[in-house]
C-alpha cells in the first residue's frame, strides 16, 4: 500500500461534501424563502420571517389576479413567444447545420467561418438599429421581431453542427437518395429524427433564454396586452412597491420562476449533460 | 464520391437550406449593425420637446462620449461588478471540478449536486434580481432574520450602501454562473489523459500537487476560454443591476453598467450617442471574440 503524504482521502471527502452542501444551500435558500413568503399574508410578513409556510398562497394568488398587472396575459405572451422561438430556432438551425454538413458548394468555408465569428456578438450592440428597423417595418408591439430573429442563431447552429458531425453518416443520406427521396424529405424524415436529442436540448435552452429575456422585449413591447413577464417584473419594481401587498409581490416572482424550475427538474439530466456538448453557452 | 452532374445538382440544395438563416441574419442582425454604425456619425437627440438632427458630425459623437466622465465611470462599474462575480466563480468552479473528477474521492450524489448548482443559471435574471431586492429590503426577510438572531439592532439599508449593492449584484452573478462554469471546466478536466494522474500518484504526488502541476497547466486553454466568454458576458451585464436599482444605478450611479447606460440612451431616443456607445461596445466584444476564435480554432473545433 502506498501512503498519502497529504490529507487522507476520508478527510478530503468530508471537506468536499461540506463545501458542496454549503453551496447547494446558497443556491436553494432564496427559492425556499420565496416559496415560504408566497404562502404568507402581508400582515404575517410585517411581523418577521418564519421558516414554515403559512396558508395564504391561494389568497395571494387571487389578489394578484385581481391586481393592476396583467399577469395572466403576460404569462400567455411569454409562453407564445418562447414556444414559437424554440421551435423556429431549432428547426432552422438544424437546417443550416445540414446545409453545411451535407453539401459541398462554393463559399461554404467562408459562411461557416463567418457564423463562428459572429457567434459572440451581443444583441445589445445592434439594438439601436434593430429598434429603428422594427419601427420602420411597423412591427412595434408585435411578437414577430422577437420570434423571427431566433431563426438565425449562430450558437444553436454551432451546437447542431457539432452533433450532426457525430450522428449523421452521409451514406444514410445517399441511400435515401438512391431510393428516390427528395432533399427536403430526407431532411424532414431522416435528418431531424436523428437530431432529436440535440433538438430537445437546444429547444430547452432557446425556450428558457426567450422566457427570461428582458432587454429586447422591453424595447419592442409597450402595450399592456403585449407585455411579457420580465417587463411586468420591471414594472412591479418601478411601481411604488412599498404600498404593494407583499404576498402578491412574492407570488408574482414565484410565478415567473417556478415554471422553469419544474421543467428543469424533470429534464435536468439532459440539460446538465447538454451544456458541454456544444461547448459555447452564455 | 463520384463527381457527376447529379452531385452538383444535389449541392445546389446547400444554398437553398441556407436561405432562411442568411435572410433572417441579414435583416435582423447585419442591417441593424450597419444602421447603428451609420447613426453613430450623426447628431440626433431630443432636447426637451424639440428634436435635434440628424446632422452629420463625423466622429463628433465619439469625441463627446470618450471625453465623457460617465463612460469611464460606468465602464469601471461594469468591470468591478464582473470581477466581484468572477473571482469566487472561477475558484469554486475549479475546486468543484477537481473534486468531481478526482477518482480517488469517488464523490456520491454527483448528479444531484450538479443539478442544484446549475439550477440558478436558468432562472429569469430579472425575477431573481427582484427577489433579492425584496429579500434585502429594509423590512425584508434578511433584515428580519438578522434582527431575530440579534446580529444587528436596526435594519441595514443594503440598497443605500455602495459596497453592499455591488456585492449583491456580484453575488447574484456568481450564483447564476458558477454551475455553468463548473460543468465546462469538468469537461476539460475529464479530457486530460488519466495516465498522467496515475503516474503522478505512483510517484507519490499529493492531490494538491497534482492539481497545481498537472490539472491547472493542462486546463489553460479552457480557462482562457471561460475567462474571455465570461468577460463578454460581463460587458453585457444588464438585467440584474437594472431591476435591482430600478434602472438608476444607485447608490449615486455606482452600479450603473454600460448596457444600462445604452438602454437609457435608447429610451430617450438619443440615437447619436447611443450609436457611438454601441459601436464602442461592439469593438470591445469583437476583439474579445477574436481571441476566443483564435483559441478555439487552434485546438480542433
Amino acid at each position: 500500500m502506498k501512503r498519502e503524504t497529504g490529507m487522507s482521502v476520508q478527510l478530503r471527502r468530508s471537506i468536499a461534501y461540506t463545501v458542496l452542501v454549503i453551496l447547494s444551500f446558497l443556491c436553494l435558500i432564496w427559492f425556499y424563502i420565496l416559496f415560504i413568503n408566497a404562502t404568507r399574508s402581508h400582515a404575517e410578513m410585517t411581523r418577521g420571517f418564519t421558516p414554515l409556510p403559512s396558508t395564504h398562497l391561494l389568497e395571494n394568488f387571487h389578489s394578484l389576479l385581481g391586481g393592476t398587472l396583467p399577469i395572466f396575459q403576460g404569462l400567455l405572451n411569454s409562453f407564445i413567444i418562447s414556444v414559437t422561438t424554440a421551435a423556429l430556432c431549432t428547426y432552422v438551425s438544424t437546417m443550416t447545420a445540414y446545409a453545411i454538413h451535407a453539401y459541398h458548394f462554393k463559399g461554404k468555408k467562408y459562411i461557416f467561418t463567418f457564423i463562428l465569428m459572429v457567434m459572440m456578438i451581443p444583441t445589445q450592440v445592434t439594438a439601436l438599429g434593430f429598434v429603428q428597423l422594427v419601427d420602420k417595418m411597423h412591427l412595434m408591439d408585435s411578437f414577430i421581431p422577437l420570434i423571427l430573429p431566433a431563426a438565425a442563431s449562430p450558437v444553436t447552429f454551432f451546437y447542431m453542427k457539432q452533433y450532426m458531425d457525430s450522428v449523421l453518416p452521409m451514406s444514410l443520406v445517399e441511400a435515401a437518395r438512391i431510393d428516390g427521396a427528395g432533399e427536403f424529405r430526407i431532411f424532414n424524415q431522416i435528418v431531424t429524427p436523428l437530431m432529436k436529442p440535440a433538438i430537445a436540448v437546444q429547444a430547452i435552452f432557446s425556450f428558457v433564454s426567450s422566457w427570461n429575456n428582458y432587454f429586447t422585449p422591453a424595447l419592442i413591447l409597450h402595450k399592456d396586452v403585449k407585455k411579457t413577464l420580465p417587463i411586468l417584473i420591471a414594472q412591479l419594481r418601478s411601481a411604488d412597491w412599498l404600498k404593494f401587498d407583499m404576498g402578491q409581490v412574492y407570488v408574482m416572482i414565484a410565478f415567473s420562476i417556478f415554471p422553469v424550475i419544474v421543467v428543469y427538474l424533470i429534464l435536468s439530466r439532459y440539460i446538465v449533460g447538454g451544456v458541454t456538448l456544444g461547448g459555447v453557452k452564455g | 464520391m463520384k463527381k457527376g452532374s447529379k452531385v452538383v445538382q444535389y449541392n445546389r440544395w446547400g444554398y437553398i437550406f441556407l436561405i432562411p438563416f442568411v435572410v433572417i441574419y441579414t435583416i435582423f442582425s447585419l442591417v441593424p449593425l450597419f444602421s447603428t454604425i451609420y447613426n453613430s456619425f450623426f447628431e440626433n437627440y431630443k432636447s426637451g420637446l424639440t428634436h435635434i438632427g440628424p446632422n452629420f458630425v463625423a466622429f463628433g459623437n465619439y469625441i463627446k462620449i470618450l471625453s465623457n466622465a460617465e463612460l469611464w465611470q460606468y465602464a469601471g462599474n461594469t468591470m468591478i461588478l464582473w470581477i466581484i462575480g468572477f473571482i469566487p466563480q472561477i475558484i469554486v468552479s475549479l475546486l468543484l471540478g477537481a473534486w468531481f473528477t478526482d477518482p480517488s474521492l469517488r464523490l456520491r450524489y454527483q448528479q444531484f449536486f450538479k443539478t442544484v448548482i446549475y439550477l440558478p443559471n436558468l432562472i429569469m435574471a430579472s425575477a431573481f434580481s427582484m427577489l433579492f431586492f425584496t429579500l434585502f429590503a429594509d423590512k425584508g426577510p434578511v433584515n428580519s432574520i438578522l434582527m431575530q438572531l440579534h446580529i444587528i439592532k436596526e435594519p441595514f439599508t443594503f440598497m443605500a450602501n455602495v459596497t453592499a449593492t455591488r456585492t449583491l449584484i456580484g453575488f447574484m452573478n456568481y450564483v447564476m454562473w458558477f454551475g455553468n462554469t463548473t460543468i465546462l471546466l469538468m469537461a476539460g478536466m475529464m479530457g486530460i489523459d488519466q495516465s498522467l494522474f496515475e503516474a503522478a500518484q505512483v510517484d507519490g504526488a499529493t492531490s494538491t500537487a497534482i492539481f497545481f502541476k498537472i490539472t491547472l497547466p493542462l486546463l489553460r486553454p479552457i480557462l482562457i476560454y471561460v475567462l474571455i466568454t465570461s468577460l463578454i458576458g460581463g460587458i453585457q451585464m444588464f438585467d440584474v443591476p437594472q431591476i435591482l436599482t430600478n434602472g438608476t444605478g444607485d447608490p449615486a450611479r455606482h452600479t450603473m453598467t454600460m448596457i444600462m447606460w445604452l438602454n437609457r440612451h435608447l429610451y430617450n431616443k438619443n440615437y447619436g450617442m447611443g450609436g457611438a456607445l454601441s459601436v464602442l461596445l461592439f469593438i470591445m466584444t469583437g476583439i474579445l471574440s477574436m481571441l476566443v476564435f483564435k483559441f478555439s480554432s487552434s485546438k480542433e473545433v
